[in-house]
């Protein structure tokens, strides 16, 4: 059976790959350069705030500032954070659980491609006409045909080709912590970053078919003169700004509650203690994926929805700071009477402590409507939604990738550089974003390219725009130890940080299978467990056997390729007059492209249901040179 | 050790040095920190006592926080195992009940308030005004005394307004933030907000929701008169002047101003279109294109290229192409806008 199946290697092993370690590291190198193109958009925008009454950008100055924080935002949340989380759940969540992979493998490739190709084809709109400009939330009528580029096309089928591959990831990690946990691994026995992987997969299962729809219904009106949002056709703005934050609420939690599961691992490992009250931690972590359904008001608070729905949006978005209030204190908690290292890893999940509660007490304060009146689409909100997305998400994400690099490459990031990277981080943060409260509450609103001189904005934009380079350093200084450390041996023990649970328990990078044995759960902490009883490793759950794989397959790269090139035979439909060859001109004129491009995808699918693949098996000897090597 | 002791020593010191840097910031006239009228005092209030509530929070934390870190960092040799604390149900429930009743205590003022924020009040107990966001421009109907200006909205002082905000294209936001919180301007809809103005004095007003390229300049003004003011200022706008003797240059101007077609966009007194600005009272704005000095120069100026102040802007966008006047021109032109006065302090 072994070798029936061809392995790749070198770029077509990673174009085919469907092995869920692979994929994670695909998903973290293409969150990584997602992440500098908005970090560089980030500082474009903090440079051209740098003194009042600026003009970086020359004569279009406006529309090239408003492209910026369309795509920084956009960037940041859709192909930044999401493919960060994606990057260290693919990696570490079956590991965590004692899987051998995800329950779907080649589903979770195309997951992959599709996000890639849709954040590419977003990106692309920089060289095809400009770049979307009506701000990441894309309110109707600004976002419409009538008032903005061609830009916004580009942003409406990015995010749906890219959500599309987030919606199946989503459902494949429900699947997958449901059905493939190890023998002994029952619910509450989960580590907490696996728990909040399962929420997280739970919200995007929910969450993402309204943007979905929203996606749809803008597409239509740009695409072929649909009405929803026409006010003179009958359409109403207010519908997009609905259906947005019913997506883009939880969203926000899909994005924190992943950080939060990370910094529970981190702190407790860190700390050299069990995790303080595992089982309000779970109830935290699902009450708030639960309450986050219920609050997407609290952005529109201003959109006159009445006294009552704003009355009963704020009750219940204030009750989502009981479940994180308790959260904060159980972490503390579980570094109380600890014995705490300081590494580069413990520093963010420490780091996140202080800035994170900040962001909730804004958040709090942002959720009483009478207050918010003022707070709304100031800089105020800009400094609140930094505080928990960058406070929050980003200190949790880099927390895990110091955490788990080994586990990912077999190699230690450097830990001076790492710390050296987190104080930049941490003091460059603070600088830029807390004066921004104060910008807001004196009067500075939010996406403005510029603002005029003695209005006391000065200052506050001066020490921001410092604190911004200083965040540059530091993502410079990780970069350097990123590929410093890439350049040496790969080394890493299989347990580093003398961990508690199951990815600690294999090698550093795991192999192929994870477990040559699937491994027996006895209990939360499976491998502390294990060690606290002197074994040497888990205890296996079955004998040593052949191991079922699958096998690798270039299907989802084509597939999404296909979905990839139907996105431009959308958009440039009927728009193609530059074109002075009249075959390009036709092809794209009669939605042939567009056509072509679903027949690829469509063409994939059936492949897939016709072709009955099984797999290949890894023989019994290649395991035991694997183990050789590692011992 | 100590060098960890020093460096968060430093960080301790930048406190009052951010505090120092903060403070002195805050512009009367339109900073929310600087309330002048009841809407704008209430609210902060109320964030400044969710701001008191939280620092509870905050102090707490943070002082277990650093207690937390000082205590229980790993020491040098230090070997053993910690304790392995499962939780403690009676901490837990704690730290669930008490912010439940802060939480509650923080509600009582939000629901009162969000529902006397939202009291509408008839065109007997207040003044009406219809404000229209426009790309990038504000227009601001009195419906009771049946005239209309563009972005300096008068009020009298110590009077409820009783606003009705909507928007001709995209949505704008309406945020004076001295005198009260914002509400939206949607196109197709129509938002109610109340405020009331307790100084008299010039405010700034702000649109904060993102409206295109110009939406960083699309500021307007709030001008507080006392009532006799106000209503001397009423009544000259009621009687929807125009100019009486002009100058030989404004009398070319204001002949450029027709032929032009510039009257079919902008009104000035009782004639002229309403797709832009009225010009009725132009003279007596303290700036042009709400982001200039009113000044000849400054006139002239966003005359001859207004896509350079205000980029976007449907003056240009929607005269096309876009007329090339010469000096003179400018020059007659900049002096009949000049001549449109109406009411002088």
């Amino acid at each position: 059976m072994a070798g029936a199946v061809k392995r790749y290697s070198g770029l077509m092993d990673w174009l085919t790959t469907v092995d869920h370690k692979k994929i994670g590291i695909l998903y973290l190198i293409s969150a990584g350069i997602f992440f500098l193109f908005g970090g560089v958009e980030a500082l474009l925008i903090r440079l051209q705030l740098f003194f009042p009454e600026q003009n970086l950008f020359g004569e279009n100055t406006a529309e090239i500032f408003n492209q910026l924080i369309t795509m920084h935002g956009t960037t940041m949340i859709f192909f930044a954070a999401m493919p960060l989380i994606f990057a260290l759940m693919n990696a570490i969540v079956p590991l965590q659980i004692g899987a051998r992979d995800v329950a779907f493998p080649y589903v979770n490739a195309l997951s992959f491609w599709l996000f890639l190709f849709g954040g590419v084809l977003l990106n692309t709109s920089y060289l095809l006409g400009g770049a979307p400009d009506a701000g990441w939330t894309a309110y109707a009528a600004l976002s419409t045909k009538a008032y903005s580029g061609s830009g916004v096309d580009f942003y409406v089928l990015g995010l749906q080709i890219a959500g599309l591959g987030t919606l199946i990831g989503g459902i494949n990690f429900l699947v997958t912590i449901i059905n493939m946990r190890a023998p002994g691994m029952t619910f509450m026995r989960m580590p907490l970053f696996t728990w909040a992987s399962f929420v997280t997969s739970a919200l995007v299962l929910f969450a993402f078919p309204a943007i979905t729809v929203a996606l749809v219904l803008l597409m239509f009106d740009r695409l072929f003169n649909a009405q929803f949002f026409e006010v003179a056709g009958g359409g109403n703005v207010v519908l997009w700004e609905h259906i947005f934050w019913i997506f883009g609420h939880p969203e926000v939690y899909i994005l924190i509650l992943p950080a939060f599961g990370i910094i529970s691992e981190v702190l407790s490992t860190f700390s050299h203690k069990r995790l303080f009250g595992y089982g309000t931690m779970v109830f935290a972590t699902a009450l708030i994926g639960f309450l986050g359904f219920m609050v997407w008001v609290h952005h529109m608070f201003t959109v006159g929805l009445g006294p009552i729905a704003n009355a009963i949006f704020a009750i219940a978005t204030m009750l989502i700071a009981v479940p994180t209030g308790i959260k904060i204190f159980n972490w503390l908690l579980t570094m109380w009477g600890g014995h705490i290292r300081f590494t580069a890893a413990s520093l963010y999940a420490i780091g996140f402590i202080p800035t994170f509660v900040i962001g909730g007490m804004t958040g709090i304060m942002l959720t009483l409507p009478p207050a918010d009146f003022q707070f709304q689409d100031s800089y105020f909100v800009v400094a609140h939604f930094h505080y928990t997305i960058v406070g929050g998400l980003i200190f949790g994400m880099f927390s895990g990738m110091y955490y788990w690099w080994p586990k990912m490459f077999g190699r230690m990031l450097n830990e001076t550089m790492g710390k050296i990277s987190f104080w930049f981080f941490f003091v460059g943060f603070h600088m830029t974003f807390f004066i921004q409260h104060w910008l807001g509450l004196d009067g500075m609103p939010r996406r403005v390219y510029t603002y005029l001189a003695g209005q006391g904005f000065e200052k506050g934009n001066f020490i921001s725009t410092i604190g911004a380079m200083l965040m540059g350093v530091s993502i410079i200084v990780m970069m350097i130890n990123i590929i410093v450390t890439q350049m040496k041996k790969a080394d890493a023990p299989a347990d580093p940080w003398d961990g508690r649970t199951l990815e600690w328990a294999i090698s550093s990078p795991a192999p192929e299978y994870n477990f040559a044995q699937l491994p027996r759960v006895r209990g939360l902490d499976a491998l502390w467990i294990e060690k606290m009883a002197g074994n040497k490793g888990m205890i296996p759950a079955e004998p040593l056997a052949e191991i079922h794989m699958p096998s690798p397959s270039i299907m989802p790269f084509v597939k999404a390729l296909g979905l990839f090139i139907a996105g431009y035979g959308f958009m440039f439909n009927g728009n193609t007059k530059a074109t002075s060859l009249p075959v390009v001109g036709f092809v794209f004129e009669h939605y042939i492209l567009a056509a072509a491009g679903v027949a690829v995808f469509l063409f994939g699918m059936f492949l897939r249901s016709v072709y009955d693949d099984q797999g290949f098996h890894i023989p019994i000897e290649e395991i035991h040179v694997d183990q050789e090597e590692n011992a | 050790m100590f060098k960890k002791w020093r460096s968060r020593w430093r960080l301790g010191a930048l406190l009052p040095l951010m505090i120092w840097l903060m403070t002195g910031c805050s512009q009367e006239n339109l900073s929310t920190l600087i309330p002048a009228g009841p809407v704008a005092r209430e609210q902060l209030w109320l964030m400044k006592f969710s701001l008191g509530v939280m620092l509870i929070v905050f102090v707490v934390v943070i002082a277990v926080f650093f207690y937390v870190l000082v205590k229980y960092r790993k020491r040098k040799g230090q070997t053993g195992i910690p304790e392995q604390v499962e939780g403690n149900h009676t901490l837990e429930i704690i730290w669930t009940v008490i912010p439940f009743i802060m939480l509650f205590v923080l509600a009582i003022p939000t629901i009162m308030y969000t529902f006397k924020f939202e009291k509408v009040y008839s065109a007997s107990e207040a003044i009406q005004v219809k404000v229209t966001g426009h790309q990038f421009w504000w227009e601001f109907e009195y419906p009771q005394y049946g005239f209309t200006t563009g972005q300096d909205l008068y009020i009298p002082k110590g009077k409820q307004i009783q606003f009705e905000l909507t928007s001709k294209d995209v949505i704008h936001s309406f945020w004076v933030p001295a005198i009260g919180g914002k509400r939206d301007n949607n196109p197709g809809l129509i938002n109610k907000m109340t405020l009331l103005a307790e100084k008299e004095g010039v405010f700034k007003g702000k649109c904060a929701e993102l409206c295109g390229p110009s939406h960083a300049l699309m500021d307007f003004k709030v001008i507080v008169l006392d009532e006799n003011d106000f209503n001397t200022w009423s009544q000259k706008m009621r009687a929807k002047p125009e100019p009486m003797d002009l100058s030989p240059l404004a009398a070319k101007g204001k002949e450029l101003f027709t032929k032009n077609s510039c009257i079919s966009c902008h009104a000035v007194g009782g004639n002229g279109g309403v797709l832009g600005p009225n010009l009725t009272n132009f003279a007596d704005r303290e700036m042009v294109a709400s982001i200039r000095k009113n000044t000849t120069e400054n006139v002239k100026a966003w005359i001859k290229d207004p896509n350079s102040i205000k980029p976007g802007n449907t003056m240009f966008k929607g005269y096309s192409p876009y007329p090339n006047f010469s000096d003179d021109d400018l020059d007659a032109l900049a002096a009949y806008l000049e001549s449109l006065h109406v009411y002088k302090k």
